[in-house]
């Protein structure tokens, strides 16, 4: 274990890898040259363009599947995916083991794959381990050491060869059997797919699966046929109500409303809020809400975005259909209004990890947007910012685009002061997922904390009726409320199950055993 | 002395409350068992609070079981005292939270702005602690129809509680008792804790209004209270409204007469409409006793908490009847309440001009205002006068 730029205590090989500590916010850059897949020709394919085989485990044995290779998927079918844990159904009844999986993120619906993880089918998880995953990870019971990463930390780890995909796997909800590939489409319609982009180009083998077969060409394609060896006809990829929901609804909290309100005031006040500006949504109630707020001021004193970027959901629709904005730059589609919309409207964009969020990528979209508002598990009194950790100690979430998006010029949290008994502002971070430098304002329903370095915020607000106070000073009154300041939880400093990658592929903070 | 009892919430769902049981066993020492979703964090002071509880109310064989989902200490406590009186019926001693600071300056002023009063179900402490911070002029910790009546007493507690330890950020702390003699045992548990206005449901009479008041004074004394406690009666019934005035005037702690509109409509064996013609004579009758008392008038509940126009409207109109307050059931109903009832634009320029006007008559020692040619009467410069207060305090003039 060394320490950090960050102070923190990070291990200097995770899985028989040799890692690079956290070194400060745009002080690595990695040099040499990108990873690259394997050279193919086109004589080696079907010249009738097609390559249907009749299952996943067929198309498994076909990628020369073998002890001990990463496997990756996406999550774009969220918590209705059935695929990923169809596929390691087959990788186990072929008698695999060791696997590296790589997801671009995991849901509850894959606790489904924990008794792979106990029979040595899955060596451990890169990408994120959410709910079930993350408590089985954090009770020290997966063989490897977890890996957690950005969605842009993923694209950057695939492309300086840090995770080298031997077999991609890409659910698709339309899909030709050249391998053309489309998210618009089909039963499981889930809007685009744009986390398999790395994938479809960096595997060694790529098998696309689908329940929506169409002749060829299936436009648009966002998964180049090109890049893809195999395709699968499956009878679903999943449960189509856990993959976008029919509506998105804003938060009934009164609390919620109240943090969006201030996020809209915030972000008017400060003169973000003008001509040609972009904000980024997440999902989320207070999310939703707060483009909610925010319309009604841009409507008020006429003001139009230039682009707005999502999670894309009605709201967001709303806005573009309006006429409020002029693009919707999207990541990923939460309701079906949103599919509706990227499907129907030029404007309503898909965009990838390549575009937003890549760190090798010459810029990304991330950095120029004008206020992101986004949620955090925990904060502390410096500004930085966890979101894969509970003060308890345990695992539950993955980092999303979370990481990339503190790059914007105003980043927001938007986070309750407590939940139930627990103070979400704390001394010290459980795990340090954002360095505290690159977050902005933390707005709570009991004051609004500007960052003391953003000295040009502070004046701006400085007249404001907002409530702006001292994060010390929130604090203060939070840890009264809730009888004193909360313990530490029992963690096991000598058991590291998982590290927390930052945007570069360096390790920033090191995830321990909880002590039940 | 019974041998088992059990106070507060338990089960899936349950937020900001704790469930607690209480056995009495042959044993010579207590058994306490604590389960709670806050353990690693706050495991340690809870089972301090715990024994300082046990320790307090002087149990020494018992089985203790404590069932947490993330209870303030100030609700473990009231959990915990509900569930020992139930036990002992005869235990007298209570174990009163620390005051919060926000508490050492109570007391209000009798004519105090009243706009907006949030209810809060009083056995609901889960909603307390945010309430005040969606700026209502007022919060109302019920102990009358949210509360079921076998729960009655823990919710007393809570209150109580909830008085001494929780900033309500500014905002009037008002208690709506149950209908006596059952409110005389809420103002025992309530009055020198911080309460400032209490509020007296189904008020028929004068008489109702004494008896209360005395208690209110009896305990003020044995407890050394010298800020003010006011009354608000709420009139639900035909009866009440017939007597308003002498309800209004009953006393001189009564700040203000209010209206319910849901019990006077089951009285007169109708039913609200949104119109509310059925409920126009109780609500002008109203509002003529309390401004012949020189006291506020207010306003029921509007209880379609997503119709915010229909809300608007609601303030609006009674606004033009001469209320100055409305109930509110949901935080976000507050803002619309306070912005309806605020002076418009339009009537803040007016009363500016007659104000000026009333100034430079005053100064040239005129008996007679006048703005242009028209003379101005003196009710219409009282009312300009009070229209650029109403304006101050809403934040619209400096």
């Amino acid at each position: 274990m060394v320490k950090n730029a960050a102070g923190r205590l990070v291990p200097e090989v995770v899985n028989n890898q040799k890692q690079v500590p956290y070194k400060g916010i745009n002080k690595y850059r990695p040099k040499g040259v990108k990873h690259r897949p394997a050279v193919r020709s086109c004589m080696d394919y079907p010249f009738d363009g097609n390559k249907c085989v009749e299952s996943i485990k067929a198309a498994l044995v076909k990628a020369g599947i073998k002890d001990g290779m990463t496997i990756s998927t996406h999550h774009h079918l969220r918590n209705g995916d059935i695929v990923t844990n169809m596929l390691f159904d087959a990788v186990k009844e072929l008698g695999i083991k060791n696997i590296r999986w790589f997801p671009s993120a995991s849901f509850s619906c894959h606790q489904h794959l924990i008794q792979y993880l106990e029979d040595g089918t899955i060596h451990h998880i890169e990408g994120s381990m959410n709910g079930p995953l993350g408590k089985y990870t954090s009770q020290g019971k997966m063989k490897g050491i977890g890996i957690l990463r950005s969605h842009g930390g993923r694209y950057q780890a695939v492309q300086d060869g840090e995770v080298h995909i031997d077999i991609a796997v890409i659910a698709a909800p339309t899909a030709d059997p050249f391998g053309n590939a489309n998210g618009v489409t089909g039963p499981a319609a889930c809007g685009l797919i744009g986390f398999a982009l790395a994938d479809s180009e960096y595997a060694d083998r790529v098998i696309v699966v689908t329940d929506n077969m169409v002749p060829f060409p299936c436009v648009p394609w966002q998964i180049q046929g090109n890049n893809v060896d195999f395709v699968v006809k499956v009878d679903s990829l999943g449960d189509s109500s856990k993959i976008v929901s029919g509506t998105t609804e804003v938060t009934k909290s009164p609390d919620r409303l109240l943090i969006a309100e201030y996020v809209a005031r915030f972000i008017e006040e400060s003169g973000i809020m003008k001509d040609g500006f972009s904000f980024q949504a997440g999902s989320g109630g207070t999310n939703l809400a707060f483009v909610l707020f925010l319309k009604e001021r841009m409507k008020a004193k006429g003001i139009k975005a230039r682009f707005v970027r999502g999670g894309s959901t009605k709201y967001l629709v709303e806005l573009l259909e309006e006429g409020l904005t002029d693009y919707i730059l999207d990541g990923q589609t939460f309701d079906l209004e949103g599919v509706r919309s990227m499907r129907e409207n030029p404007s309503h964009v898909n965009t990838s990890p390549f575009t937003s969020y890549n760190f090798h990528g010459k810029g990304n979209f991330a950095s120029m947007i004008d206020a992101a508002v986004l949620g955090a598990t925990e904060v502390d009194v410096n500004f930085n910012a966890n979101v894969v950790s509970h003060s308890d100690g345990y695992l539950l979430h993955g980092i999303g685009g979370w990481q990339n998006c503190l790059y914007s010029k105003c980043t927001i949290l938007a986070i309750p002061s407590f939940r139930d008994r627990i103070p979400v502002i704390i001394d010290s971070v459980t795990t340090l997922c954002g360095p505290g430098e690159l977050v902005d304002v933390i707005i709570t329903e009991r004051g609004i904390a500007i960052n003391p370095r953003r000295k040009d915020l502070l004046d701006a607000l400085k007249d404001s009726n907002l409530p702006i106070r001292d994060i010390k000073d929130i604090k203060r009154e939070v840890d009264e409320m809730c009888g004193g300041k909360p313990q530490k939880p029992k963690i096991d400093p000598k058991k590291v199950v998982a590290v927390v990658k930052w945007v570069d592929g360096t390790v920033l903070d090191s995830i321990y055993k909880v002590k039940e | 002395m019974n041998e088992y009892a059990y106070a507060g919430k338990r089960g899936e769902g349950i937020r900001s409350d704790c469930y607690i049981e209480i056995k009495m066993h042959e044993q010579k020492k207590n058994e306490i068992t604590i389960k709670s979703k806050v353990q690693a964090l706050y495991g340690d002071s809870l089972r301090l609070l715990v024994d300082e509880l046990v320790a307090f109310f002087g149990l020494t064989n018992a089985a203790i079981l404590v069932e947490d989902n993330g209870a303030l200490p100030f609700v473990l406590a009231a959990r915990f005292e509900a569930a020992v009186k139930r036990l002992n019926p005869g235990e007298k001693r209570c174990w009163l939270p620390k005051l919060h600071k926000s508490n050492k300056q109570s007391g209000t002023a009798k004519d105090r702005l009243r706009r907006s009063r949030l209810y809060l179900p009083g056995n609901e402490p889960k909603f307390f602690l945010n309430a005040g911070l969606h700026g209502p002029d007022a919060l109302i910790l019920d102990l009358e129809d949210s509360v079921a009546p076998v729960e009655k007493d823990a919710a007393m507690y809570i209150v109580r509680n909830a008085l001494r330890a929780i900033d309500f950020y500014g905002a009037e702390k008002m208690v709506r008792i149950n209908q006596l003699p059952a409110g005389f045992q809420d103002l025992e548990a309530i009055i020198g804790h911080g309460v400032e206005v209490v509020l007296l449901p189904k008020t028929e009479n004068a008489q109702q209004i004494l008896d209360t008041a005395n208690e209110i004074e009896k305990l003020k004394k044995q407890y050394k209270i010298n800020y003010d406690i006011w009354l608000m009666p709420i009139i639900e019934s035909a009866k009440g409204v017939l007597q308003a005035y002498s309800i209004a005037t009953a006393h001189p702690m009564v700040c203000a007469l209010a209206i319910g509109l849901e019990d006077y409509t089951a009285d007169l064996g109708t039913q609200r409409t949104l119109e509310g013609k059925e409920s126009f004579f109780a609500r002008t009758m109203l509002i003529n006793a309390a401004k012949a008392a020189g006291i506020q008038a207010i306003d029921t509940v509007f209880s379609d908490v997503a119709d915010m126009d229909g809300l608007k409207n609601s303030v609006l109109e009674a606004k033009a009847l001469g209320f100055e307050g409305k109930g509110v059931i949901h935080p976000r109903q507050i803002q619309v309440v306070h912005a309806a009832f605020a002076p418009t634009a339009e009537e803040i320029e007016k009363a500016k001009k007659i104000a000026i006007a009333f100034e430079e008559a005053t100064a040239k020692g005129l008996g007679v205002v006048s703005l242009g040619s028209k003379m101005i009467d003196p009710p219409v410069v009282k009312r300009a006068l009070r229209t650029i207060e109403l304006a101050k305090l809403n934040g619209l003039l400096q």
